[in-house]
């Protein structure tokens, strides 16, 4: 903690609502602590913009530690800012420098349209999902829990692929626009795992399927998602999707 | 009104199974003609939308965010409790249940507290079968590790994300439910006020968070799983958006709160930097497992951490309580933390904070050990201060964490109004006056998996409900009065910000009605209370449409109903003339500066009844009676 203080020149999306206009509006924020998080400061410029009667920034945040997913934008043309393996809210001042200027914009691509400045409508990470991301069993129908035992290493990299946090950093990095990362980690964690055998293969097929249907692009293996990923979620996940989806038509899943 | 909790009769072990087979049943071809209303969409909401979407009920679900997925469960570090008894260290059913009683200290009711120890080992196998991973040993079983206040190793966990995987499993299986058209999901949307019709719970009006527009929808039954109040103190450790206006608004159409002075402060999180803070971040308590907790024996020493040699470190929870040492529960830990910076040992720039030391643990086991152990909440640690706890101690310090307070409900989990039901944090229900670490994601998954498919059904199934129609004058009448508030904060046009007023409130809570409370600072924070409530009203700005997406209108709401909700949580301290768990009074302690029950004159929970805005509530007292678990001073020495 140091207490030091820097001023930094903002560009930020502004758009009013979902079908209208947007532009890049300039803002100055001032003796801004090097301590604060990042969103922290969208709060001081905030407070400053209320105080002059002005419409705040609209920007989606929740937990502020990083785990729920609900923050994110481009920083500086980067998803989530510099910091590898770290959501917006995570990122602190202290990685800027004084008069340094920040552009400030929404995930940009066609599975995400804008609501409003920052705050785009993830809900096509839902909708995936929806489609078979799941095992199916009832409540009460579950058998003794170590009566399923599962490999060390399996259930961990099921557990690396689980950590996903639905952000949609790895959309807005893509070229493509691409949510291979996305699905391809809650197919790798249930594929992965032995409870989620039974489905394997239909579930592979309907979520590939309703990932294109949701207007999100292909991948090309560029790689961006896995360098702006806040959990490091590796795009090995995709290679194994590709497989699975692969596997699942030979077997004659989907047809 | 007499508060009937409806505790089945019969023996502790034998109650649940009695109360499932008296329940009334409904028939599986009927359950589509129930729509069931549930708002909130942690563990809690996430596990009965997808149990009683199963069933075959229809079920309309809300959340504030943009997914369901992101509700605050999600935060939830260390783990989840279950009396397996994997680790053959003699846990049992009993004893989780005589721990979660006695760790909140004979405040909570005997057979709540043994349903939910019976129903853990349910939902291990439950999470399992769903796909949490868990960690796991070589041998391909469930590991498990010991956790703040138990002296067994019965805590679940996966990484230092139980709570994301756990909710990420409740939230797939609830999806599974919206795949087959039993669920429908509404998110960002929020639940402005409950609708009741001819005194049951029919529906409720919700604020479409895109749009602006008053929805009004109408139901059987409506669950609120709507979580804590934490954010009442402004700088928590919860997310920024977790609010008490679903439970306040139920409140005041007669849903009784109870004990709201049940706040739980976490001992280890970061330290408060600065007025811009805006949350504070917990250090899941695991470490404690790991790390010595140690002040400067001289008071004012502002030497840095290493230069503090071993004889000039207190040690000061292992000195205290010898044989829980840095795992005495939550409480205590925290008014320890308290007293030492009080007493002008605290470190850091501000004094308000004290070393969690892992030197000693990284010299016993490797630092690899400790790297695989903590390592992602090292990672946090740095990336907030940029000091490295591989290093230097960890700086922690008490915040607010979670509510044991919430609305009051019977042994089914219903209200004291019939067909509303309330679960998970949002309830005040199992935890007493302090809750026990890896046991609130426990009770969110047993109310939602567990218990509300059961006596929701029973309600469904005994209680006449005639048709009802969203054009009816009930919903009319809440619709309008939430739009008249909503027009109502917008038009003050005042000049202080919506934050500014609230992180005053948080001040004013957490001087005198946070980790330790007096009389007179309690009547004091009422007069301030007042007086910033009547400030909201009279200057506070709110920019922005109300037709169109304006997070500030939103955030304005929720601070508006702690305006009111906060005056309440410190009448209930200022009544409760005794110290018990999370809630310290400092004329109400032993020589040696701990908690002083008084059973004699306190042993009830205090159920609020609203009667208006500014007018002292009316007190309900449910008395407590222990035949198992008997009172005793708590004692970790």
């Amino acid at each position: 903690m140091s207490g030091k203080a820097i001023t930094v020149n903002l560009k930020v999306w502004r758009q009013p609502a979902k079908d209208q206009p947007g532009r890049l509006v300039d803002y100055v924020a001032k003796d801004i602590s090097i301590d604060m998080s990042f969103l922290e400061m969208l709060d001081v410029v905030n407070e400053a913009l209320v105080g002059k009667g002005e419409d705040a920034i609209a920007f989606d945040s929740d937990c502020r530690e990083g785990i729920c997913g609900t923050c994110g934008c481009m920083i500086n043309g980067v998803a989530h800012g510099p910091d590898p393996g770290a959501t917006t809210c995570q990122l602190h001042m202290r990685r800027f420098t004084d008069g340094q200027t920040i552009v400030i914009e929404p995930w940009r691509a066609r599975g995400f349209p804008v609501l409003k400045d920052l705050t785009v409508d993830r809900s096509a990470f839902d909708r995936i999902l929806t489609a078979g991301g799941y095992i199916s069993v009832g409540v009460g129908g579950a058998q003794e829990a170590n009566a399923i035992p599962v490999p060390k290493d399996k259930s961990d990299l099921a557990m690396d692929a689980a950590a996903c946090i639905g952000c949609g950093a790895c959309v807005a990095a893509c070229k493509n626009a691409a949510a291979h990362l996305f699905t391809s980690a809650k197919i790798s964690h249930l594929a992965l795992l032995p409870q989620g055998e039974p489905e394997r293969e239909r579930r592979v097929v309907r979520m590939v399927e309703q990932m294109e249907a949701e207007g999100f692009g292909n991948c090309s293996n560029e790689g961006e998602c896995e360098a702006v990923c806040p959990k490091l979620i590796p795009i090995s996940n995709i290679a194994r999707m590709i497989r699975e989806y692969g596997r699942a038509i030979w077997k004659g899943a989907g047809v | 009104m007499t508060l009937d909790s409806k505790i089945p009769a019969g023996s502790l072990a034998g109650k649940w199974e009695r109360r499932k087979f008296e329940n009334k049943l409904v028939n599986p071809a009927n359950r589509r003609k129930y729509e069931v209303i549930i708002v909130g969409t942690g563990l809690a909401g996430a596990s009965a939308a997808a149990a009683l979407g199963e069933q075959g009920y229809r079920v309309k679900l809300f959340c504030i965010l943009d997914s369901a997925r992101r509700a605050h469960s999600i935060a939830a570090q260390g783990g989840i409790n279950a009396a397996k008894n994997y680790r053959n260290d003699g846990d049992s059913v009993y004893r989780l249940f005589y721990d979660t009683v006695k760790g909140g200290d004979y405040r909570a009711r005997e057979a709540n507290v043994y349903r939910l120890a019976q129903l853990s080992v349910n939902i291990i196998d439950q999470c399992v079968a769903t796909g949490v991973p868990f960690a796991r040993e070589y041998g391909g079983l469930l590991d498990n590790r010991s956790f703040g206040g138990a002296q067994v190793a019965r805590t679940f966990y996966a990484r230092g994300q139980t709570g994301q995987q756990l909710l990420l499993g409740a939230y797939q299986s609830m999806l599974r439910q919206v795949d087959a058209g039993n669920v429908t999901l509404y998110t960002r949307r929020e639940m402005l006020d409950v609708v009741v019709v001819d005194g049951q719970a029919r529906g409720i009006v919700a604020r479409n968070l895109i749009t602006g527009e008053l929805e009004r929808h109408e139901g059987q039954a409506v669950l609120l799983c709507t979580g804590g109040y934490g954010t009442v103190y402004y700088l928590s450790t919860n997310a920024v958006n977790c609010n008490v206006t679903a439970a306040w608004r139920a409140h005041k159409r007669g849903a009784l709160f109870a004990n709201p002075c049940f706040t739980q402060i976490h001992p280890t999180c970061i330290p408060v930097s600065g007025d811009h803070q805006s949350k504070l971040t917990l250090m899941s308590e695991s470490l404690r497992n790991d790390g010595r907790v140690w002040v400067p024996k001289t008071k004012g020493d502002r030497r840095p951490p290493e230069q503090i040699p071993e004889g000039e470190r207190d040690y000061y929870l292992e000195r205290r309580y010898p044989s829980f040492g840095n795992l005495v529960p939550r409480d205590v830990a925290s008014r320890a933390a308290k007293l030492q910076s009080d007493e002008g040992h605290g470190v850091g720039d501000t004094g308000l904070a004290v070393y969690l030391d892992f030197k000693d643990a990284i010299q016993r086991l490797g630092i690899d050990v400790i790297k695989a152990r903590y390592g992602n909440l090292f990672e946090m640690y740095d990336r907030i201060t940029a000091e490295d706890p591989y290093k230097v101690p960890m700086r922690i310090y008490p915040a607010i964490h979670y509510t044991m307070g919430g609305l009051w409900v019977d042994y089914n989990l219903e209200s004291t109004i019939p067909g509303l039901f309330v679960l998970g944090e949002a309830n005040f229900s199992d935890h007493g006056a302090n809750r026990l670490g890896a046991s609130a994601l426990m009770q969110g998954l047993a109310d939602g998996y567990f218990i509300a498919p059961y006596t929701v059904a029973n309600y469904l199934a005994n209680a006449k409900l005639p048709k009802v129609s969203t054009d009816q004058d009930a919903f009319k009448e809440a619709a309008s009065a939430s739009q008249a508030r909503i027009d109502k904060v917008l038009g003050v046009k005042g000049s202080r910000t919506v934050r500014q007023l609230h992180r005053e409130l948080g001040h004013v809570m957490w001087d005198h009605v946070g980790m330790a409370r007096n009389a007179a600072g309690l009547q004091e924070a009422l007069g301030k209370i007042r007086t910033l409530r009547d400030g909201f009203w009279h200057d506070v700005r709110v920019p922005g449409e109300k037709n169109n997406l304006n997070p500030m209108l939103d955030y304005a709401g929720r601070v508006a109903d702690y305006m009111e909700f906060g005056e309440l949580l410190t009448l209930d301290a200022l009544r409760r003339n005794e110290s018990c768990g999370g809630h310290f009074r400092e004329e109400f302690q032993t020589p040696e500066g701990e908690a002083l029950r008084d059973d004699a004159n306190f042993s009830y929970v205090a159920a609020w009844e609203f009667t208006g805005v500014g007018v002292e509530p009316r007190l309900h007292k449910e008395p407590l009676t222990f035949e198992e678990a008997h009172p005793s001073q708590r004692s970790y020495k």
